[in-house]
């Protein structure tokens, strides 16, 4: 198989070869042995090899000693520098606690609405909220804050709100959560399903799906539009509002906008009157401590709409 | 007499499957009786028409190489399987949209990725592990494989685990071990089959016709023996039902992560590299045509290979619950594992000397050197990544999936592609492979898939591991977890190329080796007279 053909254009024609019948050193002895032909040369180890598998094994032995390694019958050997990973941990944790005590101090100390009037404080908590954010909160909102339209994260960017903008309200949002059932506080509010439980017909979701583009500025029938502002008053203007502002008190978005939770096109207005929403936050107030709630309030409030 | 007990259990097995399938609790459990059903049924066929005639005669002077002739197309065939779907979830990683609606519960990354792995390293790694075990023993031994047909029990039983596990993976029947997936049924079949592989191997060594135990059959045996207890320890497990798929688990906590890192190390250290090992020691020597360089260098690290491998798992769970001694232990005895590790590559290597002009003519023996290069590589690599230090950085990132796939690719991939190149033309009796230039083509794409690939995972895996633990002055986190993924999306795009060249190089050998059956002339005896004319 290794004979020089002509396809194979891996060798250059012009070069020299060595000559294999010619042996530039006398081979070493073989064990004597063979099978199927392939025989063994009695080399010594490479003497490079072994003192560096000599050196690793001293090396293990030495780390051995150094740290915690062997099992005994109650415990472990805990090694003579004291070394424990979870002890690393708790001592990097502690250096930064207490590098940042007095700011989390600070922090609980000021009401929250002062936050921003002091630039230093509001510096800390904005990198400290932002911190937690990119944490425990990117997952749904997008590192961003962006949030995921399609799937009713709210954009955090814009000065639209659900459930209120002022810094209090972000708070009180982020700490106990909405329509969750780990907290009595976390708070709630449940659109009907007009079309799944029979409230309204077909017909009529049409007409307020109509409505609502209408109101919203978009292209739709003007004759389904105003038969839909009937529909409108009598099922929907109780939380939206008669002009469609919503209702921060019961978590009713404003539908006189161009910015939408699940979409405001056509099919997505009608699906969310038809079978209703029913978005979750988790609280996050046994999760985080009271300073980090604070810092990522003051970081959302800061990102583009607080009021 | 005999004849009548086997179609009495094959339809009792049929008849049983069938009565399971109408009653099974998942749709995994319902196709594997079905599948199991067809298998019994059709082996049930094929048995009542052989009724009464005599058992087929074979020479017991001539080696058995019919079952070797079929793992050879399995082990090409499991291959570009199992590097397609690797392109695909790589493509997948880059491109999320290609996780596509229609196909969620069966085709999404979650449900291809184990069938990657699984087909490279069982399908392709296996059926390379088991026909060049086969090829090798008898040459080595000078004896026909023992058991009869047992041997062609071993090659279809391992097909049979290979389909029950592919099809338990889309269907989602998991039980969540990393290399260690497939569930009860699967794993009490390929235990019969593994048992039987152990026996067709002892049986041919203890009729050996030669004084002494070759090299590779060590190996080969060390990675039977190990492969056997790694299975049966880690799938200790209590079916919830002989009509469906789930198990329980035995052990629990981390005393199931460290039996599973157990398991999952020593897979790497024993299936992909004490076997790949053993066929390193026939296959080098064979196609360089030199005498192996040193026999204490391999009798020495074999040992301390086999003894310093069955304590590193540990190292995969460095900091987390697994206590600091275990985690000391895993790292210490990697770190010893290097030179022990490196002898194998030594002895390849040096092997060649006095023959290295053979790299420049022949692009097997290429191909093989550079799979012992980056064995030697991922060997170094390894011991590394296991320092406690070096792991803070690297565990969870793509580094490590980088150095799995510089050892799987490099070394198990490029070692199987030059065993392939060196059987086919011999179990075929053809002339030679049908073209060499071919084979460099398929050397040169793998190599440079290889290298995009390692590299590309290099820069994503360091990066990631430097932005995952990137804190301000305040100790405030500075990036959130998607900005890293985002941040991935360039490299993403090169390894998926690096897994495209790499697979083509795979079909390239594929159509080498068939046009080599087909078209290259049956090779004369070498002492055939010329005829005058």
């Amino acid at each position: 198989m290794v004979e020089k053909t002509p396809e194979n254009k891996v060798q250059p024609a012009e070069r020299q070869y060595p000559d294999p019948k010619k042996k530039l050193k006398q081979d070493p002895p073989t064990t004597g042995h063979s099978w199927d032909g392939i025989e063994e040369y009695d080399n010594p180890m490479p003497r490079w090899w072994l003192w560096t598998f000599y050196i690793t094994i001293i090396w293990a032995v030495i780390y051995m000693i150094l740290y915690p390694a062997w099992p005994l019958v109650n415990r472990a050997t805990s090694g003579i520098l004291g070394y424990s990973s979870r002890g690393e941990v708790a001592a990097e944790i502690a250096s930064f606690e207490e590098r940042n005590q007095v700011w989390f101090t600070r922090l609980m100390e000021a009401e929250l609405e002062d936050i921003s009037a002091d630039p230093e404080l509001r510096g800390f908590a904005v990198n400290a909220g932002a911190a937690v954010f990119r944490a425990q909160c990117s997952q749904c909102h997008g590192a961003g804050g962006a949030g995921v339209q399609a799937a009713g994260y709210p954009n955090l960017l814009n000065d639209e709100w659900l459930w209120g903008g002022t810094i209090d309200d972000i708070h009180e949002t982020i700490r106990y959560g909405i329509r969750n059932d780990d907290y009595d506080f976390a708070r709630w509010s449940q659109m009907p399903a007009f079309g799944a439980d029979e409230l309204l017909d077909v017909e009529e979701i049409d007409q307020v799906v109509h409505y609502v583009l209408r109101m919203s500025g978009q292209d739709h029938d003007a004759d389904l539009a105003e038969a839909g502002a009937e529909v409108y008053e009598w099922n929907c203007a109780s939380c939206h509002g008669d002009e469609g502002h919503g209702d921060y008190a019961q978590g009713a978005p404003a539908l006189n906008t161009a910015i939408w939770l699940y979409g405001g096109d056509y099919d997505t207005l009608f699906e969310s009157v038809y079978y209703s929403r029913f978005g979750i936050m988790p609280g996050f107030a046994s999760r985080l401590r009271d300073a980090e709630i604070r810092a990522v309030a003051a970081y959302v409030h800061q990102l583009g709409g607080g009021q | 007499m005999w004849d009548f007990v086997k179609l009495f259990v094959l339809a009792a097995i049929a008849i049983f499957a069938a009565y399971i399938a109408s009653y099974a609790r998942d749709p995994a459990h319902m196709v594997h009786m079905v599948i199991i059903m067809l298998v019994a049924g059709g082996l049930f066929i094929w048995q009542i028409r052989r009724v009464g005639e005599p058992a087929a005669a074979h020479d017991p002077t001539q080696y058995m190489d019919g079952v070797i002739r079929y793992g050879v197309i399995a082990t090409a065939f499991w291959g570009v399987v199992g590097f397609l779907v690797g392109v695909v979830i790589a493509l997948q990683l880059t491109w999320p949209e290609l996780n596509f609606t229609w196909a969620q519960g069966y085709l999404n990354f979650g449900r291809l990725r184990p069938l990657h792995t699984s087909a490279v390293i069982f399908a392709f790694g296996g059926n390379a592990l088991i026909a060049s075990a086969f090829y090798v023993v008898q040459r080595t031994s000078a004896a026909r494989l023992w058991g009869g047909n047992l041997a062609w029990f071993v090659f279809w039983g391992y097909q049979l685990f290979i389909v029950l596990a592919a099809t338990g993976y889309v269907l989602g029947s998991t039980q969540g071990q990393e290399y260690a997936e497939p569930e009860w049924l699967a794993n009490l079949w390929l235990t019969i089959v593994w048992v039987a592989f152990l026996g067709v191997f002892l049986g041919t060594l203890i009729n050996r016709r030669e004084p002494h135990i070759y090299v590779a059959n060590w190996f080969y045996l060390a990675f039977i023996v190990t492969v056997a207890m790694l299975h049966v320890v880690n799938n200790v497990q209590v079916p919830v039902s002989v009509y469906g798929s789930t198990s329980i688990p035995v052990w629990s906590g981390v005393q199931s992560a460290m039996i599973q890192w157990w398991y999952g190390h020593n897979a790497v250290g024993f299936f992909l590299t004490a076997g790949f090992l053993g066929m390193m020691y026939y296959f080098i020597p064979k196609q360089a045509e030199r005498p192996v360089y040193s026999y204490k260098l391999s009798i020495i690290h074999f040992w301390a290979l086999i003894f310093l491998y069955i304590w590193a798992g540990p190292h995969h769970l460095h900091y987390t619950a697994l206590p600091d001694w275990a985690q000391t232990l895993g790292m210490t005895f990697s770190i010893m594992l290097w030179m022990p590790s490196w002898g194998g590559m030594i002895n390849g290597l040096m092997t060649l000397s006095g023959a290295w002009d053979k790299l420049r003519t022949d692009p097997v023996i290429r191909m093989m050197v550079v799979a012992v290069g980056f064995y030697g590589m991922a060997t170094f690599e390894g011991p590394m990544m296991s320092i406690r230090a070096v792991n803070s950085l690297s565990h969870y990132t793509d580094w490590t999936i980088g150095h799995v796939h510089s050892g799987a690719l490099g070394w198990n991939g490029m070692i199987t592609f030059g065993m392939l190149y060196y059987l086919v033309p011999r179990l075929w009796k053809r002339d030679g492979l049908y073209s060499l230039s071919l084979v460099s083509w398929h050397f040169w794409l793998a190599t440079i898939g290889i290298v995009l690939y390692a590299a590309s995972m290099w820069v994503t895996g360091i990066m990631e591991g430097l932005m995952w633990r990137q804190v301000d002055a305040q100790g405030f986190l500075v990036n959130s977890f998607a900005d890293t993924v985002a941040a991935k999306f360039p490299m993403y795009v090169v390894r998926s190329l690096g897994g495209v060249l790499f697979l083509a190089g795979a079909i390239i050998m594929c159509y080498n080796l068939w046009k080599t059956v087909t078209s290259v002339g049956e090779k004369k005896p070498a002492a055939a007279a010329v005829p005058a004319e």
